[in-house]
């Protein structure tokens, strides 16, 4: 029997949560858009199809600091700033979003294990929402996920007038069994229907025919010297949007920073579009845009999938193709580079 | 010499000073045996004008809580007309700083002449006091470099 | 006015007047126009576009361009022709290797603020008499033109070319905005309201760079933020002093050759409003050292560069507006 809760009770739930660990939820902003925020008493669940951050930041954040140099006397005392992550969930996160954490993860949970990444995997419950109002910048289907069975911990259907929960994994279902005196059996047929109203739509929206098979590993060097990358990169003005909004671009810098007396050193998100991307000694090994911007497509579209069992490395969020200054994204790339 | 013994706050504060008037000017207060506060670091720069924007925030960002740029009085710049751009880039930038919320008496532009260990000393005085009262910067400050 | 322009084009490119032109190509949707260089009256023909959503501007582009061989057609709005004047006068672009078409400005649209209004799903957007037409895989949806216009041009300062060679449609006039009624606004708020304002604004930043790289007038062959070496950080939020410099510097940098054109708000990511730091400054230079318009023309000192005896001392600034 599903269990549901309904929309006005919705608040109480998060309430409960909240008081127990961090709770997160997409709230909407004064311009429309939608950001993850911890949730406060009053906050209201955003029904934005996505926020423009994607939910990687709370796995893999912006910035975070590795370890400490602190200078005494002649000594360099070296600080162990690793911290056990205390319990957290995000609610709400898209199927785009919850399939990002399994390539995340194919990349930082593998041997050598980051860490980092693995304490707030570890103390992190990912509740998903299913999707009902695709947007027509989604191409998510296109690398075989399921937006009406987003996975993760938790997935929460909302069904119009309240929202269906189903455990997925045993973190989950020791989440349901905590907030399950909130929960009230309820009858899953119009769920259905949604749905399958959903998935009609998905069928419909204008990029669901584009393909992946002209990409993998197996086209690499036809891809990488493909006359075309030139017309593609010349209007990249080479900022960092696409990499940053995108919940699968996972490259990171190492820095060290002098706060005058000391040395903190940590890391960033790093941007294959930045001119000091991979700076070695000896200087850069992509020292054009054309270069740095192929980098981008070909460790989604070709690097990734040969090293990951085909696996492609985009999630089709469409937060690129939003957010580009120049609205040029990998949809562009795809449908440039395909073999017809 | 004074002990802080009362831990009252003391504020750190970057005086910028110019080769040839300014850094003089502190010089012949200190012959002149006049007092300014210890919480004044000075920095010797060639020109007012070699001091960018960056150098005002980057001495923020390292703990200061006041910084002031002394030059050679309008006119009388070493290299003819140094301070006058000084003059406009500081205006821009203070007020700049003003419309962030950044308390506009922790920075300061004052002519000082090589003549005027005097005024040097006072304004330092002057300077400290007003900044004293304004407490630490904490608007325009980096955590990181916060002293534990 | 898009047949026009590839039929101009076309023309030019016969007559060898040029070899390439630049302009937008037309994308996936009704709405993601990229800048682009085109060869060929095929291509044109094929994938040119200028409508409502063709808002980028394109004179950045031509730093690059006419660093190549042969002449370059470019279509700018009156905006992008300050700008393309600003850069000329910086010796940014090689003036005679470019054959301006000037082209009537917006206002332009900006999908977000459609979308903002819950339309999702959008196929197709048309404009009938100021009433948009909205397309989407729900149904149609409308709302009034107006209040989907892009921040950029619904403060438009000119709809005058300042250059150009020739003109496809009307010559505009240079227009009365209120272009400085926010900046005002913050400037009678106390100084506390107006920190926690930039604090809820700026703490939004990702560190993109992207106000930066679409600035026409940054145009730097490197970057002090690209500098490893000096201690700045050009992509990390590490701390909120590090926005506030960032945001401070990029502005001050671009002050008295900013001309306005707004880029720099309509391709930030968070939606932070960051032309107003450098109206800010504008605003300022107006007031403190007369009225001065970047890329007006390519002769007039720009104001950083320059200097009066009886300039205003910096203490200007305790003395005035709101503590």
């Amino acid at each position: 029997m599903f269990r549901k809760i309904t929309a006005e009770r919705l608040n109480q739930l998060f309430e409960e949560i909240s008081a127990k660990q961090g709770l997160y939820i997409p709230v909407d902003r004064e311009d429309g858009t939608a950001e993850y925020k911890k949730y406060e008493s009053g906050m209201k669940l955003s029904n934005a199809l996505n926020t423009v951050r994607s939910a990687k930041d709370f796995f893999f954040p912006q910035t975070e600091n590795l370890a400490a140099f602190k200078i005494n006397g002649k000594n360099i005392e070296i600080e162990d700033i690793r911290r056990e992550c205390e319990d957290f969930v995000i609610f709400g996160v898209r199927g785009c979003d919850a399939h990002s954490f399994d390539i995340l993860d194919k990349v930082y949970l593998t041997d050598p294990v980051d860490s980092f990444y693995k304490n707030r995997r570890d103390h992190g419950t990912v509740v998903t929402i299913a999707c009902t109002r695709p947007s027509e910048t989604c191409f998510c289907t296109v690398f075989g996920i399921d937006p009406t069975m987003p996975g993760g911990d938790v997935t929460v259907f909302p069904d119009g007038d309240g929202f269906f929960f189903l455990a997925n994994t045993e973190k989950g279902e020791s989440f349901l069994a905590d907030i399950d005196h909130l929960l009230e059996d309820g009858d899953a047929s119009r769920l259905m229907a949604v749905q399958e109203n959903t998935r009609n739509v998905l069928k419909k929206l204008p990029l669901a025919g584009l393909s992946t098979e002209s990409f993998g590993g197996e086209r690499l060097n036809e891809l990488f010297n493909s006359d075309k990358w030139g017309e593609l990169s010349e209007s990249c003005i080479g900022c960092g949007t696409c990499t940053f909004v995108c919940p699968t671009c996972q490259c990171y810098d190492i820095k060290d920073f002098n706060t005058g007396d000391s040395v903190v050193r940590f890391r960033c998100w790093d941007s294959c579009m930045y001119s000091d991307f991979t700076k070695m000694a000896h200087g850069n090994p992509r020292i054009s845009q054309l270069e740095r911007f192929r980098q981008r497509f070909m460790h989604k579209l070709v690097y990734f999938p040969a090293n990951n069992n085909g696996e492609f490395g985009c999630v089709g969020c469409g937060r690129c193709l939003q957010k580009c200054p120049v609205s040029m994204n990998i949809v562009k790339v795809m449908k440039a580079l395909e073999v017809k | 010499m004074q002990v802080n013994e009362d831990k009252e706050f003391q504020p750190l504060i970057v005086a910028f000073c110019c080769n040839w008037c300014s850094y003089a000017g502190a010089d012949l207060s200190g012959t002149n045996r006049l007092n300014y506060p210890a919480n004044v670091k000075i920095i010797r720069v060639p020109c007012s004008c070699r001091v960018n924007p960056m150098f005002i925030l980057r001495a923020f960002q390292r703990g200061a809580d006041g910084v002031i740029l002394c030059g050679c009085h309008p006119g009388d710049c070493h290299y003819t007309s140094g301070n006058y751009f000084t003059r406009r880039r500081m205006t821009l930038l203070f007020s700049m700083l003003d419309f962030l919320g950044i308390e506009r008496d922790r920075t300061r532009v004052e002519w000082v002449s090589a003549a005027e260990g005097a005024k040097f000393a006072a304004t330092m005085n002057e300077f400290t006091e007003a900044v004293k009262k304004l407490g630490p910067n904490l608007r325009l400050e980096d955590l990181r470099c916060r002293k534990q | 006015m898009q047949e026009a322009m590839i039929k101009r084009a076309e023309e030019l490119f016969s007559n060898g007047t040029v070899n390439r032109v630049l302009g937008w190509k037309s994308g996936e949707f009704a709405y993601d126009h990229t800048p682009a260089v085109f060869t060929s009256a095929e291509e044109l023909e094929r994938d040119f576009v200028c409508d409502d959503f063709t808002s980028a501007n394109l004179s950045k582009y031509l730093v690059k361009e006419t660093k190549k061989d042969g002449r370059i057609l470019a279509f700018l709005k009156p905006c992008d022709t300050y700008s393309f004047n600003q850069l000329v006068k910086e010796h940014r672009v090689d003036r005679e290797k470019v054959y301006v078409i000037g082209i009537p400005g917006g206002p332009k649209l900006d999908i977000e603020k459609i979308k903002a209004k819950g339309i999702t799903g959008i196929l197709n957007v048309k404009n009938e008499n100021y009433t948009l037409k909205i397309e989407t895989i729900y149904g149609t949806s409308e709302m009034p033109f107006f209040e989907a216009v892009s921040g950029k041009c619904a403060s438009c300062k000119s709809k005058k070319h300042v250059v150009y060679d020739e003109l496809i449609g009307e010559d505009g006039d240079v227009l009365e905005s209120d272009r400085f009624a926010m900046i005002e606004k913050l400037e009678n708020m106390t100084a506390q309201e107006r920190y926690d304002f930039w604090r809820g604004e700026l703490s939004k930043c990702i560190r993109c760079n992207a106000c930066r790289n679409v600035c026409p007038a940054c145009t730097c062959e490197k970057c002090v933020f690209d500098n490893p070496d000096s201690g700045l950080e050009n992509k990390a939020a590490a701390d909120s002093f590090e926005e506030n410099m960032f945001h401070i510097i990029r502005a001050f940098h671009v002050a008295g050759r900013c001309t306005d054109c707004g880029e720099c708000s309509r391709v930030c990511p968070q939606n932070i409003p960051l032309h107003l730091l450098n109206r800010k400054f504008i605003k300022d230079i107006n007031s403190l050292y007369g009225t001065y318009q970047a890329g007006e023309n390519t002769t007039d000192k720009a104001p950083l560069n320059d200097y009066k005896l009886d300039d205003c001392e910096a203490s200007v600034v305790h003395e005035r507006g709101v503590e």
